[in-house]
This record gives C-alpha cells, structure tokens and sequence, in this order.
C-alpha cells in the first residue's frame, strides 16, 4: 500500500488545491442546512420579507459555492486519478516486461495480465473514490466531534468512548479482508486462464466437441470466483451494520447518561436536543467511512497483488567480467550446466567455442535442452556454474541493452501481433524500409509478401492467425536479420519451410550476413549439415560435435538421425 | 425514413434494450430481490423508529419536575431493540444482496462464455483475446460493483422519495409547486447530460478493451521482446493506448463530474425558495391575508416540517445523480456483454441435420471455392477424393492454402461454392459435433491447457479407462517421458512450463489422437516439433495409426507421403497436380522439382 503514496507525491500539489475547492464546497452545503435552521428559528418569526429574502439569497450563495466547488474538486480529482493511474500501469507494465524468464514463470501470464488490469482498476477506483466522497465523512466526523466537545464535554466522551470500539472492529475485519480479497484476484486469474486457453485453442475443443468440457472447466472457475467473491462479500458487510450499530448504542448510552447528568442538573436538555442532531451527522459520516473501508481492503488486496510484481527483484544481476576468457571467440560456453527447477540437471557440462562468423548446429531429440542453450546465451537465465562468454566477456557483464543488441533471434512459434507486416518486421526498431525489403528478400518471405495487394502494409493478425505456418517463419526470420546482428539465432525456425526454400534461405544468409555467428537449433540434419560445428545433444549432456563428416563417423545417434532424413526426408 | 433515422431509432432501442435486459437478470432473482426489497423497507422503517424512542427519551429528561427515569428507561431499551433488529436486518440484507448481485454475474459470466464456445472460429482469428476476457472481467466487474452497491440505494431512494412527497402533499400543496418546477429541469438536465455522457463511457469501456487486449498480446511475446530489448519500444505503444484509455476515463468522468454538483444545485435551490416562500406564507398566514382555509395557509410547524420533508425529498435525487455515472459505466459495460450475447453463433444445425454415425470415411471435396474475405480467393476448383482408408497427402510451398482445406473439411468455415461430401452425403446437412468427431486433428500448434497430462491425454476421448491413456501415451513415445516425471501422469500442465519442451506436447496431443482413434485423421504438420529419431520411433504406431483411416496428410517426410495413395499439390490455392508418386515423378512437373530440390 506504501508505494501508493510515492505516487500520489509528485501530485501532492494538485491534490492539496483539490481538497481544499472540496472542503470548500463542503462546507458552503454543510452550511445550508444550518441556514435553513435559522430561518425557520429565528428568521421567519420577525415577519420581515426582506430579512427572509436576504437569507435566501445567502442561501443560494452558498447552494451555488458548493455545485461549483464540487464540479471543479471532482474533475481535478479525475485529472490526479488519471495521472495517477496512468503511471502506475505504465510502470508495472515495463516492470512486467523486463521480469526474468524465471519471475514470469512462477507469476504466470494470466495472473500478470490480471494485475495489468483488474487490480490496477481497483486501485485506480479506490483513488478516485477517495477523492470525491473522502472529504466530506472526516469534516462531518472532526467538526461534529468538535463542537459536541465544545457543547458538553461529558456527553461527548461518553460518546467517544465507543469509537475505540469500532477501531478494534474494523480492525479485525481488516485483517481478514485483504487475505480475502487476494483470494478474488487469484480466483480472477484463474478464470482468466481458462478464457485464455480457450480462445487460443479453439479449433481443437471444436474438433473434439469439447465445448461441454470446457464449458464446465469454465463453470468451475466461476464458481471458485463467485464463492470466494460472496465469502468476501460476507465478511465485509459486517462493518456496516456493526459500525451503525456500535454508533447507536453510542446515542443510547448517551440518552441514558444525559438523564443523570440533567437530574443532577450538571446538563440542561436543550443542549441534549442540540447534541443528538450533531450526532446524528457523525454517524452518517461513519457510516460513509465504512463503505470507503470496504474498498480500501479491495484496494490494499491489489496494492499488494501489484507491489509483489514491482518489488520483485531481478536475479539477473550484472557482474564483474573475471577478465578470463578468450577473446578470440565469439561465443563460448565453459563446462556450463543448468537446471531449471534445482532438481534433475537440464544441461551437464557444456563447453563449445565459436569465432565469429562461424555456424553452429545443434541437434538432438525433444526436450534433449537444445533450447536451454540458447536461453543460457542470451542470459533469460543464469548457468548454475560454469561460464557463458560472448567476445571473451562473461555473459554476466553485459548489460541487457547490449545483450538484446547483439541478438537477432527467432524462438519456436514465435510472438507476431496485430500490426502490419513490416512493422513486424521492423518491432519497433529504428531500421529503415530498403532494410526490411533486403531481410524480407533474404529470408525468402518478399515474393509472399509483394503478393499481398497492401504489400508490405499488409495487416497481420495477433498470433499471424492469417498467415501459414511457412510464412509466419519467413516473417520471423525477416525480424531475425533485419537488423543485421552479430549472432543470429534459430530455433527450429525453418521446420515448416520445405526443402528449396529452407536451402534458399540459408544460401541467401551466407551471402548477407557473412560477419554474423549463427547457431541453428533444428530436427532436420539438412538444415545444420553445412554449418562449421555441430553439437549433438541427449539428454542436456553433448554426445557428439564436429562438422556433418565428422560426425557421421564419431556420433552413431547422428548417422542414425541422418540417414533416416536423407533421401526419407522430404517437403513440406 | 433516412438512413440517420434508422440508425438513431435503432441506438434508442438498443438503450432501452439494454436497462430491460439489466432488469430482467435482476428480476428472475426474484426470490432473492423480494426478499430484499422487504428488507430494504423494514431496516429502514426502524431506523426511523430509532429516533422517534429517542425523541420520547430527552421529553422524559426535559421535564419541569425532573428526570422520569421509568419513562427513560423504557425508551431506552425499545431503542436498543430497535438499533439491534436493524443491525440484524441490514446484516442479512447485505448478504441477500450479495448473494443476488453474485448470481447474476456468475449468470452473466456463464452466458458469455458459453457463447463464446458456440461462435465461430472466425470470430476467434478476428478478435485479440485480452479483450475477450475483458467482456468477462473488467466490463462484468462493472456491472457487478453496481448491481450490489448501487441497486439498495436506488431502492431506498424510491422508498423515500414517494414518502415524503406524500407528507409535504398533506402538509402544503401550494409549495410542492416549487418541486413541479425544479424536478422536471434536474430531469432534463440529466437526460441532456446523460446524452452527452453516454457515448464517453462507452468509448471508455471500448477502451479499455484494446488496453486489456494489448497487454495480453505483448505479455504472451514477452520473451521475444527481451531477446530484441524492446521493452521500451513495446512500453511507449502500451503508453499510447495506456494515455487513450486513461483519457477516455477522464473525459467521461471530466463530463459527468457536472451533473451531481447541478443537481444538487437545483435541489438547494428548491430548499432556498422552500424556505423563503415558507416564510411568506407564514407571514401571511399571521397577518390574516391568507384565511385559515385557504389551501395557502401554514403554520410555523408546518413550514419546519415541509423543511424537513423536502430535505428528506432531495436527499435521495441527489445520491440518485451522484450513483448515475456508476450507472453510465455499468450501461457502456452491459452493452459490450450484451453485444457477445446477440453475436451471431455458429449456424445452427438446420433442423433437418442428419446424425453422423458409423463413420465410413469417404470424403470428397467437389468443385470448391473459398476465401476468408470475399475478395481474396485462397482455394479455387478444388476437387479431390478419398476413400476409407486412403491417404491424401498435400504438398506445396507454404501459404498455398493447404490448411485451409482442413479448415473448410473440419467446418471451421464454409466454402462459397462447391461441396463436400461425407460418406456421399453433403457435409453441410450434417450435425456439426457428430462431423467433427469423425475427425482427430494433429495440428503444428499444439494445444494444451491447464491440467494434467492425465487429463490432456483423456481430452480426446472422456470414457476412456486408465490403461487406454497409458497406451496412448506408450504409442506415442511419450510414456517413459511422463514416467520419469515426479507425479507422472498427474504433473500439472502450466502456462508455459518450463520443463516440457514444443516436441513433448506434440508427442501428448499425439496420443491424444491415439486415443480418439476416430475413423478420419487430419495430420498437420503433426510431428514438424519432434526429434526424427523420436520420429521414426512413433513411425510404427502412426502407421497402425492410420490403418484403416481416411488420412489427409500436410507433412514433410517423404515416406508418409511416397506412400500416399493421392498426392495433392498445391500452388496459388489451385491443384496443380494430382496422383500418386510414381505418377508425379513421371509427370515431370513442379513434384518432380520439389522432389529433388532436397538432393541438391
């Protein structure tokens, strides 16, 4: 809840006039009644027109002070809720953006999603409502307590006395609400993964007729939200009541004390009448108190839910280079191993070199930690031990900026979203168009594209739902190179390209990035055959490496892949 | 009548549409909604009671001849009672109220998805997803907060609104003409601000829909952006659509801030000329002008009471006009769940839709056209046959629409011209879900959801007994795999789990397939994520697989294919040859050049 106020303070300045137009105004219409009191009191009575017009317009005075106070106070407070908000979701989402591969993992995408957007409304609720209708309840609470103290000082402390009461009540409650409200959230992160899902997969639940399946996997997550919502609900709605009711037992207790003091005449009954109608105003203030404690225990829940996110620390943090690696090599691991879930090691000491403009290859059967590497060398995550250099220089050392400068990059089934081609291409770089049409032309996706009666402004859809699997990897490769980096990485990227193109493709590489050091991650022996080292992998330890010859004698479980694609392997 | 007119007509249906529609989900909650209406007037009616004992009470204090402490006391306890049962009450109607604001939305909820499920896959491709789940999330949310917040209130309002009207009608006609006055204009004004309003909320739901939508599609990339360190590329798009949607929020909250403060305005304003015409009727009445039975005529009392009466009268209208733009919100909301709801689902199976049962599996596909938009043809005259049994395999270079057919096959979409027949019969007369079981599809994109593997597995066929899905996953290759794994078949799926490669869950939707064993098979590039050495152990099963079957085949390895009784090749969404392999290489043609690109 803290870092709510480190928001609000750049605002400060802004809130403080904001309040004060609001106190204004709240108190030009707190006096309106106080008017009317009087007039009908002691105005009216003197028969005099002019004396009863001249409080009328007074009247209006005021009735017109507080609209305009309030229009003015309610749309500054807009404009800080605005602001506000706008910050907090622009921050949380670069903060999302740059969490580590690990971090996104145990937060899970639905449940970042959720914090995007359905905690920061909360929170955004909460600091609006706080603004328009948290001004009135303190002014009514603090002038009612004031002028009954000034009234008759016993009689208010009688009244008084109940508020540790309530404090003690809301409290508790407090306690138990947030841990409730968190388990909203984590029931609207569960709902939200299901809608995820099943937007995304369709055409297989439609394939199987599965709509009933989903339809009760669905129902499930509703229920758990609509239980955990209605449990909430519950337990919150106790302070209502209880705070009106501890309130009114407060005027009990004073009736009954008043009557001691007036019959030991240390209290005079009109002063009790006076008393009752303040208190009267104080419990409403109360009363509005209560409703805005209900949505602060929403709010704190998802203050929360956000701030974990915020607070979470980048394990991946730079360190000194031990000055120890070789510089002539591009890219090397050294005796590198890693596990993902400190259980069973996904790679065993893996140790390769490369000099630049070199080519790598790595095969291996599925879920043999082909991918781990390269997620080991673009640093999404740390090696257990050993040490991953690029240009001599720990990986550790190099700032994400200049990491992700080196990289172009092409993951399996990778991200294309709803924008045009070239600027899918482009992703947000500073690279000019003849550079796009040159990738495009290299990675064998231009004729595709110039078919397209928009060209390169053709639009794709999230997902490149509109495009085939080959294009959507042509499209890829394109963004890969575009920007013509020092390594090039591809995973499994060409698997949907038939032969021709593929062997295209990699002739036209050659051939435009002839500095660049590119490792290859692929099924097919063809597709790395030609490249100057080639790793074989089983089960995250190497089991073979040399060129495509080489290996053909060292490496039984290569020859064996190798002959089962060659002259068996085909199209697309 | 102009096109204007007709759209205008149809917005002020859709308005009314959408309030009747709200209060129908509230409406058949009646056992709920009755009960708390009931509730509503009771706790009401004995706060009022409250003050009425206390009143009594400090009479009893105020005494020329002392304090009548029996007199207190008795008052005393009737107002703890009172305060007591009201606490009770309202305690009891805020858990109805939950209760009934929690079924409605779960109702709401249920209906949406539901729908969705029934729509068609197009409309899946055509929308991103965050903003689907924010129909569900966001816009229900809305309409939730002001179901159970606001709705009491508004109940409440109309309970004390009509009282005491009634009350200042008793006490003074002539005045209640000044609120004849006053409460048409805060009407007017509020259906003229409203009008103002209105579309600024709905482009604030609108909005935060594409927010929503594109926090999902970059959230879902987001590994892709730290490889390129595009964070702050993608941020500032964020922040455009971020600044947008938060600029919506302000300019309709900017534009609603108005109403509440003007209302009250005019409701001060009423108290003002209230108190001042009091006056002067009261004036009057002392000095004899107006008689005593003159309708005109008031007493001191009766002007403090219509006092009091009016305040209680204004109060509501003016909690009214404050809960209006929650109101505002609530409507924008409900019209984008609304517009999921009249989405029009799927066609319908024509009543006359035959049963698909005992499956044979020959499929032909008959002079058939289609394109996703009308003016981009993918598929032109495509005809094809297979028998039960055979294998159609579909090669040519990527984008030539082979997909496609799967999509027109399956009826994720209907062709323009030209037919399908199943088993001799047209697959359009056909019920869909018994078309689609005929079919088990094997796609590139591998799905998955949160789940067991268990439970991934049995996807494909729910009456399966444990020993089939061991099967299935053995056929697969994949048993000794899950095996291996801590809680076996029982580990938990999540969302982009680290620990099971794109191969691993091909390899589960494979046996998946096994699974199913359904009389047609669509093989999508089904093994294009898995190892060859992998491959060629599960070769046997596919094989024993797709016995038997009617297979349609987009594959790479040329020995599914060499093997294929037909062999479609398609370029530029045309066949361009057809036959078998021997026949192909013979031909000489674009095959034959395919076919030995992979030599050279």
């Amino acid at each position: 809840m803290k870092w709510i106020f480190d928001y609000l303070k750049p605002l400060s300045k802004r809130i403080a006039v904001g309040i004060s137009v609001k106190t204004l105004g709240t108190l030009a219409e707190l006096l309106i009644p106080f008017l009317l009191s009087y007039i009908l009191e002691h105005v009216i009575a003197q028969n005099e027109i002019k004396r009863i017009v001249f409080f009328g317009i007074i009247m209006a005075l005021c009735a017109v002070t507080a609209s305009v106070g309030n229009v003015i106070a309610n749309r500054m407070a807009a404009k800080t809720t605005m602001m506000f908000s706008t910050q907090m979701r622009k921050n949380l989402f670069i903060k999302t953006l740059s969490l580590s591969p690990r971090s996104t993992d145990r937060f899970t995408i639905p449940s970042l999603e959720s914090r995007i957007t359905s905690d920061t409304y909360n929170v955004q609720n909460f600091i609006g409502m706080m603004q328009r209708m948290g001004i009135r309840a303190p002014i009514l609470l603090l002038g009612g307590t004031v002028i009954t103290m000034l009234m008759d000082s016993k009689l208010a402390l009688v009244m008084l006395a109940t508020l540790p009461l309530i404090f003690i009540v809301v409290y508790s409650i407090s306690r138990m609400g947030v841990p409730l409200y968190t388990k909203v959230q984590q029931s609207v992160d569960g709902m939200v993964r299901v809608v995820r899902e099943d937007a995304q997969g369709i055409r297989v639940i439609k394939a199987l007729s599965k709509v009933d399946y989903e339809n009760k996997r669905y129902d499930k997550a509703n229920r758990t939200l609509r239980k955990n919502e209605t449990r909430a609900g519950i337990i919150m709605g106790v302070v209502n009541p209880v705070m009106t009711l501890l309130m009114n037992l407060g005027i009990v207790a004073v009736v009954l004390a008043s009557a001691y003091f007036v019959a030991d005449k240390s209290s005079s009954a009109t002063t009790v009448i006076a008393f009752m109608q303040y208190f009267t105003l104080i419990s409403m203030a109360m009363m509005s108190l209560s409703r805005m404690f209900v949505m602060y225990t929403k709010c704190a829940a998802s203050a929360k839910r956000i701030s974990l996110v915020m607070e979470e620390e980048n394990e991946l943090v730079l360190c000194e280079d031990d000055d120890k690696g070789d510089k002539s090599f591009h890219v090397s691991f050294e005796d590198v191993s890693f596990s993902y879930l400190g259980k069973k090691d996904n790679l065993k000491n893996i140790s390769f070199s490369l000099k630049k403009g070199e080519s790598l290859g790595i095969i291996g059967a599925t879920g043999s930690g082909k991918s781990t590497v390269l997620r080991l060398l673009m640093r999404f995550y740390d090696a257990d031990s050993g040490t991953v250099r690029i240009n001599g220089r720990d990986v550790r050392s190099y700032t994400s900026e200049e990491l992700s400068a080196m990289f172009g990059v092409v993951f399996q089934n990778d991200f294309i979203y709803a924008d045009t081609i070239e600027e899918n291409i482009r992703f947000g770089r500073d690279i000019p168009s003849e550079d796009i049409i040159e990738a495009a032309k290299t990675a064998q996706a231009h004729d595709f594209i110039s078919s397209f009666a928009e060209g390169y402004a053709h639009p794709v859809s999230t997902g490149g739902t509109n495009l085939s699997g080959g294009q959507r990897q042509r499209l890829l490769i394109s963004r890969a190179i575009a920007a013509k980096p020092e390594i090039l990485i591809l995973d499994d990227s060409s698997s949907a390209l038939d032969y021709k193109t593929d062997a295209n493709l990699r002739a036209a590489l050659g051939k435009s990035l002839p500095d660049s050091t590119v490792i290859t991650v692929a099924q097919r022996v063809s597709s790395v055959k030609s490249c100057d080292l080639i790793l074989v992998i089983e089960d995250g330890a190497i089991i073979g490496s040399g060129k495509h010859e080489e290996l053909l004698e060292s490496c039984p479980e290569y020859k064996e892949i190798s002959d089962s694609q060659m002259g068996g392997a085909f199209l697309d | 009548m102009t096109d204007n007119n007709i759209k205008t007509n149809v917005k002020k249906g859709r308005k009314r549409g959408i309030f009747l529609r709200l209060a129908r989900y509230v409406l058949e909650q009646w056992p709920l909604f009755f009960p708390a209406l009931l509730l509503t007037l009771g706790a009401n009616q004995l706060s009022l009671l409250g003050p009425k004992y206390s009143g009594a009470a400090i009479d009893a204090i105020e005494l020329e001849s002392g304090v009548d402490f029996p007199v207190v006391f008795e008052n005393v306890k009737l107002m703890i009672g009172c305060y007591v049962v009201s606490a009770l009450l309202s305690y009891v109607l805020s858990v109805v109220m939950i209760n009934l604001s929690q079924k409605i939305i779960y109702k709401m909820r249920k209906q949406v998805f539901e729908k969705l499920t029934t729509l068609p896959v197009s409309f899946f491709d055509t929308h991103a997803t965050g903003d689907i789940i924010s129909h569900l999330s966001y816009d229900i949310d809305t309409i939730n907060a002001t179901l159970s917040h606001d709705l009491i209130q508004v109940m409440t309002s109309i309970y004390t609104v009509v009282g005491s009207l009634i009350f200042m009608w008793k006490i003074s006609r002539p005045m209640i003409l000044i609120f004849a006055l006053t409460v048409p204009v805060s009407i007017l004004f509020t259906r003229y601000r409203s009008k103002v309003v209105r579309p600024l909320f709905r482009k604030r739901a609108k909005k935060y829909g594409e927010l929503n939508g594109f926090a999902e599609e970059m959230l879902t990339g987001s590994r892709t952006i730290s490889a390129y360190g595009r964070e702050d590329e993608i941020s500032s798009r964020f922040n455009k659509i971020n600044d947008e949607a938060m600029d919506a929020y302000y300019k309709a909250d900017y534009h609603a801030a108005i109403l509440f403060p003007t209302i009250n305005l005019i409701n001060n304003i009423s108290l003002t000329l209230v108190a001042v015409m009091g006056g002067i009727l009261y004036m009057f009445s002392q000095n004899g002008t107006v008689l005593a039975t003159s309708l005109f005529f008031i007493t001191l009392g009766g002007v403090a009471q219509f006092v009091q009466y009016s305040r209680k009268f204004a109060g509501p209208i003016n909690e009214f006009s404050n809960i209006l733009h929650e109101f505002q919100s609530a409507f924008s909301a409900a019209e984008r769940v609304f517009s999921i709801l009249d989405e029009a689902p799927e066609k319908v199976d024509s009543p006359d839709a035959k049963d698909f049962c005992d499956v044979k599996g020959d499929v032909s596909l008959n002079n058939v056209t289609f394109g996703y938009t009308e003016d981009k043809t993918i598929l032109k005259d495509v005809s094809v046959s297979a028998k039960k049994g055979q294998t159609v395999a579909i090669v040519g270079p990527t984008g030539a629409g082979k997909t496609t057919i799967i999509n027109l096959l399956m009826r994720f979409y209907d062709a323009q011209s030209g037919e399908i027949l199943m088993d001799g019969m047209p697959s359009g007369e056909l019920k869909r879900s018994d078309l689609r079981l005929a079919f088990t599809m094997v796609l590139q994109d591998t799905w998955l959801f949160c789940g067991t593997i268990y439970d991934n597995i049995a996807y494909g066929r729910e009456d399966a007994t444990p020993e089939e899905v061991y099967a299935a996953a053995r056929a697969a290759k994949i048993a000794s795999y899950i095996e291996s794994l801590p809680d076996g078949y029982n580990t938990v799926l999540s969302d982009d789990g680290v620990n099971i490669s794109k191969g691993q869950k091909q390899l589960i939707t494979i046996a998946r397939a096994f699974l199913a064993n359904t009389p047609i098979l669509i093989l999508d590039e089904a093994t294009s994520n898995v190892d060859s050495r992998t491959e060629i152990q599960i070769q046997t099963a596919m094989t024993a697989l797709m016995q038997d079957k009617t297979c349609f085949i987009i594959a790479h390895r040329l020995s599914t294919i060499q093997n294929a009784d037909t062999i479609l090749v398609v370029k530029d969404g045309s066949i361009i040859e057809q036959g078998n392999h021997a026949e192909l290489i013979a031909k000489g043609g674009f095959y034959y050049s395919l076919y030995h690109s992979q030599f050279n």
